[in-house]
């Protein structure tokens, strides 16, 4: 088997473990009912990460990606106020994902700032542009999102496929095609595995760097309008921290952060182990929250420390 | 240059829109008016983004700070309420920032993780283990009484208050510990090329250590400050996007994050640039929820400026010469 599958495996063996686990724990865990609950709840952060995997192989670093969601949300709800259709608000706020994006890609190739103060700089002008419009929570009550809500595919064993799991999956699908299947694809690993072997070879730097980040904006703000059709609400609050979250997921889901290494499909398991985290410790019931960013911090660092172990061994026989 | 130019205009155009801005004057025994005030708050993320800016300069970054803050307050809280003498506590404090930075330094110098990673993981985990220290004598956010803390925190010394006197010596402390010392020499050494200074004979992880030592105990001061200020433990809220404004501080004083430079001075000017805008914008009587977005604005600029590419450009499209 091709070593660059073994992260990916090892995310995949410790979902499926920890699954188990639930299963021998408690009662009616192990079903399709708390997986699609699990697709469900944590599908606007899985899309947020997907983007956030083609910023961080490349070598980048996305932190806007949780005020987007509150931007997003926020705009929405407001538009929704004056009489928008969900779905054209979804669209326009889809395109201002894209384009805020490409020019946080363009500052970064352009003025050579690094892309963590940028996307910094971004986090903060989209929080603060939330609270500028308004400080309380905006419901959407435009029968679509409730429509959308309730909207769902059941699966075998009394189980549902949410509406917003489909979205996710299918913004997976894309992505696994654009990473491994595309000329720009290959780009991104070029840049992540060595920019300047990179740019030597003919990479269009800005062109693809612009792009990248611009697809980063993109997933992150299509996970702030299925954030708010979710929650059928925009609140300038939501999304605090869901940076750290959608990176967390990248990393867990076996993507090396120095860039160049990992797989996209891997950020799905990376993202549904932190929710399966989260719904191991609701279905405990004794547990706090405290313990989820405790549980979070562990799993982070066991691995770290087996990504890195994997990649010396790599480098032992000259593969990776 | 830029970030005293960039104070120098902020607090320029705050004497322009309220006349007062400059005026200092003593109440009940203290200095008391805007520019105090500035410095006032400014000095615990100045403090965190002076430690910032040393493990910046190893091309390091910290992201843990904020959760040192959480846990070092709950701990400060746990131990009062444990009837330890106060002395103690805050050697405890200390002590608590010891351990994050030898875990921060464990995880880069030692297993050679990236530090942004190496510190998320505390990052991450910290407040959660602040929420548990709370949680070991029952009360979600409890508070506590300690006229030493709060003698170091919020008390005065003559007409200043302490914790800008504090803050000063550890400021002078450091500075002489970096610039007449060999240590800021082997720290910017480390950060320009980590491999050359090693076959240099610099231990570059010892000196990686010594950095994320110094960070996590600028953060615990801090940390105590901040407990102090508020009494009570709030894991969950305090210190919260520090990490952030003390990176910023760090690169508004020029400070790069490929490492190799550590400007002391500079930082703290940065510091004061953010501490300053928040304050301009509070008294000249715009909404506070401006607040972020005339940040991330005046950050943005200030970065632009910075930035030698586009200057280029600016003087080419402008007709000047190209340097």
């Amino acid at each position: 088997m091709n070593a660059k599958y073994l992260p990916l495996l090892a995310t995949i063996v410790v979902f499926s473990a920890l699954f188990i686990t639930g299963g021998i724990l408690y009662n009616n865990f192990f079903s399709t009912l708390v997986l699609g609950d699990i697709l469900a709840d944590n599908a606007f952060i899985i899309i947020a990460a997907i983007g956030t995997t083609f910023v961080i192989l490349s070598g980048g670093i996305d932190l806007s990606i949780g005020s987007m969601i509150g931007f997003v949300g926020v705009v929405m709800a407001n538009l929704d106020v004056v009489g928008w259709h969900p779905l054209a608000s979804a669209g326009m706020m889809l395109c201002f994902g894209l384009a805020f994006g490409a020019l946080q890609g363009l500052i970064i190739d352009f003025c050579e700032i690094q892309p963590f103060i940028v996307t910094l700089a971004g986090l903060f002008l989209l929080r603060g542009s939330c609270f500028m419009i308004n400080l309380d929570s905006v419901p959407i009550r435009h029968p679509f999102v409730a429509s959308f809500a309730e909207a769902s595919i059941p699966l075998p064993g009394g189980g549902f496929l949410a509406s917003s799991a489909i979205v996710m999956l299918i913004a997976l699908a894309a992505a696994i095609v654009m990473a491994h299947f595309t000329r720009f694809g290959a780009n991104i690993y070029a840049i992540g595995g060595d920019r300047v072997s990179a740019a030597l070879m003919g990479v269009p730097m800005r062109r693809t760097t612009v792009s990248i980040y611009a697809l980063g904006g993109f997933y992150s703000a299509l996970g702030g309008v299925i954030y708010a059709l979710y929650t059928s609400s925009g609140y300038p609050l939501a999304g605090t921290g869901n940076e750290l979250s959608a990176i967390a997921s990248v990393v867990l889901g076996g993507t090396v952060l120095t860039g160049g290494v990992g797989m996209v499909a891997g950020t799905l398991f990376g993202g549904m182990i932190l929710g399966l985290i989260a719904t191991l410790i609701n279905f405990n019931g004794s547990l706090n929250g405290a313990w989820i960013m405790i549980s979070g911090g562990v799993l982070l660092f066991l691995f770290i420390v087996m990504q890195r172990s994997l990649l010396s061994s790599f480098r032992l026989r000259g593969v990776g | 240059m830029w970030p005293l130019i960039a104070l120098a205009v902020i607090l320029a155009v705050d004497g322009f829109i309220s006349p007062g801005f400059f005026h200092v004057r003593v109440v009940e025994g203290r200095l008391f008016g805007n520019v105090i005030d500035i410095l006032y708050r400014a000095m615990p993320t100045a403090l965190v983004a002076l430690g910032m800016a040393i493990v910046i300069g190893t091309k390091g970054i910290d992201l843990s700070v904020g959760s040192v803050i959480a846990i070092v307050g709950a701990v400060i809280t746990w131990r009062i309420h444990a009837g330890d003498p106060h002395f103690v506590i805050l050697l405890i404090a200390l002590g608590v920032g010891i351990l994050c930075g030898l875990w921060n330094g464990f995880l880069v110098a030692v297993l050679d993780i990236q530090p942004i990673i190496a510190t998320l993981i505390l990052m991450v985990s910290g407040r959660g283990i602040g929420l548990m220290i709370n949680l070991l004598y029952g009360g979600t956010n409890p508070s506590f009484t300690s006229p030493l803390l709060q003698g170091l925190s919020v008390g005065h010394i003559g007409l200043i208050p302490t914790r800008l006197i504090l803050g000063a010596a550890i400021f002078g402390a450091l500075w002489l510990l970096i610039r007449r010392t060999a240590l800021g020499l082997f720290l910017e050494s480390v950060g320009g090329n980590s491999a050359a200074a090693d076959l240099a004979g610099i231990n570059a992880r010892l000196i990686k250590f010594a950095a994320y030592l110094i960070c996590a105990l600028c953060a615990a001061w801090a940390g105590v400050v901040l407990a102090a200020d508020t009494h009570t433990s709030d894991p969950v809220s305090v210190g919260l996007y520090i990490e952030l404004d003390a990176i910023l501080a760090v690169v508004i004083g020029g400070g790069s994050l490929a490492g190799g430079r550590i400007y002391l001075g500079m930082t703290v000017l940065g510091a004061l640039v953010i501490q300053a805008l928040t304050t301009s914008i509070l008294t000249s009587g715009l909404p506070p929820e401006y607040n972020l977005v005339v940040k991330a604005v005046v950050v943005i600029i200030v970065l632009l400026l910075q930035s030698e590419n586009l200057r280029n450009a600016l003087y080419a499209r402008l007709g000047g010469r190209k340097r």
